[in-house]
């Protein structure tokens, strides 16, 4: 490797912004004063804000070099597992941005918005089309939010059928937020182990389900990045004793147009349009996570639902059987316009050559690094691939320290110690936005700290070196909670 | 396609170092039953020209607010947003990272969220504000099942004065784990009937909306002490926070939590959502707080830095026992009004609000000048209820075939006030405006 991308430049300090402020000044155009003042009621007026005051200037150089502090998907290679960092299209921003649809007020009445609905309805017929699945809520404000509307679903639906159930089967592999959502439909997760080869079997499936159980949480392809191939006998199994299959739609960036959400089993599947369909993911937020029925589930869906009667568009409350709206108004309209917008510019064929190069590209890293890394199931996996710091021990250096190293080359780490079924994860999804040549680039780099562990491993430890600040103290930041200044 | 940018050449070198054939051979853990039968089927990719001529004809086919004519607010409002706040959240640094689980690599983001709590903090004049949450309804359902974690107790009560929709977000959340959900009616003046909590017990909280849905200032202080009497925490819901640059914050009034939506502080309508869950509590809660929080730390060298903290409370290590479901937050929105309100400052958040409060107060005096009748006496803020006379509804449909949305009718939320319209005057509405459309109605 001839160039480090890591390399250091001018970093510029910043102040907090009540640092900077003074008192008088301003950065907002204050609009004219076109009416008189009308008096003020007693005694329910506060007398100041203790808000900083700050010119335009301020603000624009302020919050710029806080960007620089910063490391994105256009900055660089991004390859945290689990969270499909891929390219975040430009002309997406600029549509979703158009006036018609920013400045739309959301209770307007139908006549006025049915370009907004018509965008809604579309999009969920496309998803609709892509999982295999028979109907779609756009609702959900995120990935979290859709599992529990999962889990509200499977609640209403063996509720409406006078089942009472208590528990949930949750796998080893799975995101903590899916206990956490069950949790809140007062379901107690029940654990299983995934076998030998990283996945499910039927046998430690068959052995918790019964008839107290509501279903299961199943993440396809699972977090390991491996393909839960017996899914067919497991959703048989869970369904044979009235339970319901919810799948953790989080890692969808690997399967598309190939995978049949349906046939395999799934009653309830949620997406995240942050990872799959390109929306950026904003720095923690906002995201999109719709959930996508069967059939049998659609009376159960959250309202709002957008409906469609002779090409006219409108808005649905009369679901009885509805778990209730999720959202003050009907979801993160303004992520759906960048996701409908990416799949109608990919089209069928460019969204499954996505999920192949995404594959690819996680199957090439795998192979190219498996000489250095323990790979705790050296099979083929989908869009990620799991290492462990097995081999790292002898130099007494952790997947913590390779992760801060890696900075100092300029690439973000990947996801680190998950999952949790892996002592010491090194979680690596590097999508299909990623070339070759980057790839290849990050391997490099991976290989080279590899080195670096062998023969000099304080370059580990005491990394990142190049990056502004150096490694933070999280243990006093937890121990001492300051959350405001 | 030019967002993906392997060539044949690539693919076939890089299927050759795994050691497979073809991109096919890569799915062969695939079963066959798993797979689908036919394509999807979608229409053809469409080049970006076509994709920007066709999303501009659908935004065409909806009314933007910023016309001037929409006189709605209903939980979401028409500001104006400084093209300085637009321009620095296209940084893209800030847009296309991720959660800030790297603090090395997201200073940016955690210095900015960690200024955002503190904005938060002294706005609503609270002890501690997390790093946001979806919207203000789930930040609503969260903090009354933050409430019942921290009281032990299962029931609250919440005004029939808080937003409609924020209420059935609350049923939804609260529903299937049986909590009991009491609704305290309101009173003439448009705010809510305390002397409803005399004939209940073991109330977790107390929830009530300020400015409520009507738009009237609801008396906060007794309302804590009614709370409080009780052993119940008083949860203090808002959809304007521009009403705090005029009025007493909740935590001044006794307010245990203080949750709301954010999207007047410089986020787009964008036909509601996404929004922004702003959500602020009392120190001695910090540990139940559900979602992010960012904390200030040092470096190994002793520098300041920023970083997520509190981890213990949250879904990924406590799994079913966490506070909260929530995994993000909605971090570019919180962005976007710590933005706004560094942009408008102290002193202009108080001018800002002043002026809206007298554009209103300008409307709703020429409408009673008109001869419409503002039923609830209480001070309001931005939006007042208005009873129309007989026959208005039909003046109502004119002018919105016109355009113009003259305030959100009542009926379809509150039956008993089906003659009645909800109004809303933001400073985007020049007194000319407010004149014509008074002209209209009254035609």
């Amino acid at each position: 490797m001839t160039e480090i991308q890591g390399a250091t430049g001018l970093v510029l300090n910043e102040a907090l912004l009540w640092e900077r402020g003074v008192r008088g000044r301003r950065g907002f155009s204050l609009p004219r004063r076109d009416v008189e003042a009308v008096p003020l009621p007693e005694g329910c007026c506060r007398e100041s804000t203790d808000l900083p005051d700050l010119s335009e200037v301020d603000v624009v150089r302020h919050y710029t070099r806080l960007s620089q502090w910063n490391f994105g998907v256009d900055t660089g290679m991004y390859p945290l597992g689990s969270c499909t960092m891929k390219y975040n299209p430009k002309i997406n921003e600029h549509l979703a941005a158009l006036p018609g649809f920013a400045g739309a007020h959301p209770l307007l009445p139908e006549t006025l918005c049915q370009g907004a609905l018509g965008l809604m309805y579309d999009l969920q017929g496309l998803l609709a089309e892509i999982t295999g699945m028979d109907a779609v809520s756009l609702q959900p404000s995120a990935g979290a939010q859709g599992e529990l509307t999962g889990m509200l679903l499977i609640h209403a639906f063996h509720r409406n059928h006078g089942s009472k159930r208590t528990k949930i089967i949750v796998p080893d592999t799975a995101h903590g937020t899916n206990p956490a959502s069950a949790a809140l439909c007062g379901y107690r997760p029940v654990p299983v182990s995934s076998n030998d080869r990283g996945i499910l079997s039927r046998e430690n499936v068959a052995r918790v389900m019964d008839e107290e159980t509501a279903g299961i949480m199943i993440t396809n392809p699972n977090t390991l990045g491996l393909f839960e191939e017996q899914i067919r006998e497991i959703t048989e199994i869970v369904h044979e004793k009235g339970g319901l299959v919810y799948g953790d739609g989080a890692n969808m960036n690997a399967v598309m147009g190939v995978v049949d959400m349906k046939r395999i089993g799934v009653d309830v599947l949620h997406l995240n349009l942050h990872k799959t369909f390109s929306t950026p993911h904003g720095g923690g937020g906002p995201g999109s996570g719709p959930v996508c029925v069967t059939e049998e589930l659609e009376p159960f869906l959250p309202v709002p639902r957008i409906v469609k009667q002779d090409d006219r568009y409108g808005l649905s409350e009369d679901h009885v059987k509805s778990v209730g709206r999720l959202h003050a108004f009907y979801g993160s309209f303004g992520v759906m316009i960048k996701a409908y917008a990416y799949i109608l510019s990919m089209g069928a064929e460019n969204l499954k050559t996505a999920s192949r190069l995404a594959v690819l590209n996680a199957n090439y890293v795998k192979e190219r690094l498996k000489d250095v890394y323990d790979l705790p199931y050296d099979r083929p996996c989908m869009h990620e691939c799991v290492f462990t710091d097995k081999r790292l021990k002898a130099a007494k250096v952790t997947t913590l320290d390779v992760a801060k190293r890696l900075m100092d080359y300029g690439f973000h780490p990947p996801t680190i110690y998950f999952p949790l079924v892996v002592s010491g994860a090194l979680m690596v999804e590097p999508t299909e936005s990623e070339s070759k040549d980057q790839v290849d680039r990050y391997v490099e780099a991976m290989r080279a700290i590899a080195a670096e562990a062998a023969e000099d491993p304080d370059l580990l430890r005491n990394a990142p070196a190049r990056t502004r600040l150096h490694r933070l103290d999280e243990t006093a930041a937890a121990r001492h909670p300051c959350l405001k200044g | 396609m030019h967002y993906l940018s392997h060539t044949a050449e690539e693919i076939a070198s890089m299927l050759e170092a795994i050691g497979v054939e073809s991109l096919d051979d890569l799915f062969t853990t695939v079963p066959e039953a798993c797979r689908r039968k036919k394509p999807m089927n979608m229409p053809p990719p469409l080049d970006e020209w076509e994709l920007t001529g066709h999303l501009e004809r659908m935004a065409k086919d909806t009314v933007a607010a910023s016309g001037g004519t929409v006189f709605a607010g209903g939980g979401s409002y028409e500001h104006h947003i400084p093209a300085a706040v637009r321009a620095l959240l296209q940084r893209s640094e800030f847009y296309t990272a991720y959660t800030p689980y790297q603090p090395e690599m997201t200073q940016g983001t955690l210095q900015a969220i960690y200024e955002y709590q503190t904005l938060v903090t002294r706005l609503l004049s609270m002890d501690v504000a997390n790093a946001s949450l979806y919207d203000g309804a789930s930040a609503l359902a969260e903090a009354l099942l933050m409430a019942i974690r921290v009281t032990r107790r299962s029931r609250v009560a919440v005004s029939r004065a808080v937003h409609p929709h924020f209420r059935q977000v609350v049923r939804t959340y609260l529903g299937p784990t049986g909590y009991e959900i009491l609704e305290l009616p309101f009173r003439e003046d448009g705010t809510t009937d305390l002397e409803a909590l005399d004939d209940v017990s073991d109330v977790a909280a107390v929830a009530v909306q300020s400015p409520n849905v009507f738009g009237c200032i609801e008396r906060l202080g007794e309302a804590a002490d009614r709370a409080h009497q009780g052993g119940a925490l008083l949860v203090s819901a808002f959809t304007e926070p521009l009403a705090f640059g005029l009025f007493k914050p909740p935590g001044d009034q006794g307010a245990d939590i203080a949750c709301g939506e954010g999207q007047s502080f410089g986020i787009p309508q964008s036909f509601g959502g996404p929004l922004l869950g702003v959500f602020a509590t009392r120190d001695r809660y910090v540990r139940s707080i559900p979602g992010r929080l960012v904390g200030k730390t040092v470096d190994k060298d002793g520098q300041r830095g920023f970083v997520l903290t509190l981890a213990t409370r949250e879904q990924h290590i406590r799994r079913e026992k966490a506070t909260s479901n929530i995994c993000t937050n909605n971090s570019l929105c919180a962005l976007a009004s710590a933005i706004y309100l560094a942009c408008l400052g102290g002193t202009g958040l108080e001018d800002l609000a002043r002026l809206n409060y007298d554009k209103a107060g300008f409307l709703k005096g020429r409408l009673i000048d008109a001869g419409f009748s503002v039923p609830f006496g209480a001070p309001t803020f931005n939006e007042f209820v208005l009873e129309a006379p007989k026959g208005f509804d039909r003046t109502y449909e004119r002018l919105l075939d016109q355009g113009t949305v003259a305030g959100i009718p009542l009926g379809r939320w509150y039956p008993e006030l089906s003659s009645h319209y909800l109004l809303c005057v933001t400073e985007t509405k020049t007194a000319e405006t407010m004149e014509r459309l008074v002209r209209e109605m009254t035609s």
